[in-house]
């Protein structure tokens, strides 16, 4: 057997001050947090035969307005891929100028980051409670409100998958002569690609999710449905547009996941 | 740095005189690295017009660095004067600089295609230099007819017409640096830098590639400075040879002055590297 020559290194090593102190606080966060809200094993263990009771009060499931629950959930759909269209043609410009390999001018970066970053940390709920008042209820102001949050989420994956590109085709083009906009067409445009479209496959899934709660304000679809349903302690009816609203959001997810499995294959 | 850390070969062919245009000329090139290594130290370099030169000498001598440097790619850079073509390149702004440098064509150790395109597509990338604006060469759907031609024949001169519509990623190494050739030679240069090209190339690649890229570059009677550590593609496709060692020109001799073995000294260790 060989002789070490050096210390085989310990498995493990003691927390420095900092490390302790960054622990102890995480931890200190948390059990506030349980604190804070009151929280106890008794609450959910009392919520049992309550959720009993609400599960036999939605059985059998009332189909008598399924038709209008249909094509509610239609529009609650089609006003996801309108809000998800506009936030991506709106995303794909601000890449431009968000990009650090791309954009003129750190401050310009710096502004455009911002004005993403504001459109990503307001909720949809908000974005949806402006645009009601602004055009009105209906599913134009859920399908402006998805595209808000769509920027937000889309502007800052779509500038970091640039980003992200090889660096020496970039700096090829432009030694030819290339511009910024012709290393953003010729150059990242293509290289990105996958990962511009695996984004807006994202970004379609959870404006679907979104859109069925923008209906709780006003903003169209099934959402508004639902929330008189339930109100109106109409739960067989409420269960078949859970249930409707389920089907929608896994059908989406599976087309998601084969068109982005097939377009990272490289098909 | 050598016992003398501004030494400056003489060019042998190299001149400022005005005998032979010179394609590119650098004095006194002055460079530090932010962690305060004078990498260069006053070296003055100049390539004629036509020249074919190679530069050889150990990983990290600067060989990359000096080209990068002389072209007034590396902003630490500073100089008493970089010229390409006799135009001076220092202390210009840098959308003219990049004007000039459209007149040299770039090859380098990693091909730096754009791997989701296909190689037809990059090909005409390397006519961004001559077309503006540019927009209809972003990819070969929108090329004009005339442009898609002339890269074809580019694709058939180093041997891949058959291979136009394949990806770059789908491309070997050897396939890639072909694609890469035929665009910098698209780009119709006057002076091309080739920086190791056929370094990752296992050697009959290397060999096949070298001797196409010299023929290709021979033919449109463009200036050629090529890096490599193949002594053999340094005799061979250069006539003129330059030894790069620790920042500075420690060789500078035409090809055939000197043999092999002398030219291999380039790599030994530095016996006068005391201070």
């Amino acid at each position: 057997m060989t002789t070490l020559t050096s210390t085989t290194p310990s498995r493990y090593h003691s927390l420095n001050a900092f490390q302790f102190a960054l622990a102890a606080l995480a931890f200190g966060l948390v059990w506030t947090a349980f604190n804070g809200i009151d929280f106890s094993i008794d609450t959910i263990l009392a919520a049992g035969p309550r959720v009993d009771r609400l599960l036999s009060q939605m059985w059998p499931l009332d189909f008598s307005s399924f038709g209008n629950l249909a094509k509610q959930l239609w529009i609650t759909f089609l006003m996801a891929i309108c809000g998800t269209t506009m936030g991506i043609i709106i995303s794909l410009p601000l890449v431009l100028f968000a990009a650090k390999n791309l954009t003129p001018h750190p401050i310009v970066r710096f502004a455009v980051r911002g004005f993403i970053s504001f459109c990503r940390t307001v909720p949809d709920l908000i974005w949806a409670l402006i645009f009601v008042i602004v055009v009105g209820l209906g599913p134009v102001a859920g399908a402006l409100a998805i595209m808000m949050d769509s920027i937000g989420f889309l502007g800052k994956f779509f500038s970091e998958a640039s980003e992200e590109q090889d660096m020496g085709p970039q700096e090829a083009c432009k030694a030819m002569g290339g511009t910024n906009l012709d290393v953003a067409m010729a150059v990242v445009l293509p290289s990105a690609l996958p990962s511009f479209i695996s984004d807006a496959l994202f970004a379609t899934e959870k404006a679907v999710r979104a859109s069925v709660i923008l209906g709780l304000v006003g903003a169209g679809g099934i959402g508004i449905e639902l929330k008189v349903a339930m109100d109106l302690f109409q739960y067989e009816k409420a269960a078949l547009i859970i249930l409707m609203i389920f089907v929608l959001v896994v059908c989406v997810e599976q087309v998601s996941n084969r068109l982005r499995a097939s377009i990272i294959g490289g098909n | 740095m050598g016992t003398n850390g501004n030494a400056v070969a003489s060019a042998p062919v190299g001149n400022s005189t005005g005998a032979i245009p010179c394609a590119l000329e650098v004095k006194n090139l002055r460079l530090t690295f932010p962690n305060g290594f004078h990498i260069f130290n006053g070296i003055d370099f100049s390539v004629n017009e036509g020249d074919k030169v190679a530069i050889i000498g150990r990983n990290g001598a600067g060989k990359s660095t000096l080209l990068r440097a002389a072209l007034g790619m590396i902003p630490q850079s500073e100089s008493d004067g970089e010229w390409l073509y006799g135009q001076q390149l220092h202390g210009i702004r840098q959308s003219a600089r990049r004007k000039l440098l459209c007149q040299v064509g770039f090859v380098h150790q990693k091909h730096n295609l754009v791997p989701r395109a296909t190689a037809l597509t990059n090909v005409i990338h390397g006519a961004m230099v001559r077309h503006r604006p540019s927009c209809r060469l972003w990819s070969h759907v929108f090329t004009a007819s005339k442009l898609r031609d002339e890269a074809m024949m580019w694709l058939e001169r180093v041997g891949l017409g058959d291979r136009a519509m394949n990806n770059a990623s789908a491309l070997s190494g050897g396939q890639s640096q072909r694609v890469a050739i035929a665009r910098a030679l698209m780009q119709d240069p006057k002076l091309v830098i080739a920086d190791e090209p056929v370094a990752s190339l296992d050697p009959v690649a290397g060999e096949e590639i070298m001797s196409l890229f010299a023929e290709l570059v021979s033919e449109q009677n463009a200036t050629l400075i090529f890096v490599s550590h193949h002594l053999s593609h340094a005799t061979s496709y250069s006539d003129r040879i330059i030894g790069v060692r620790d920042g500075r020109v420690d060789l500078d001799c035409l090809t055939g002055e000197k043999t092999l073995e002398e030219l291999g000294d380039i790599y030994g260790d530095d016996d006068d590297d005391t201070n």
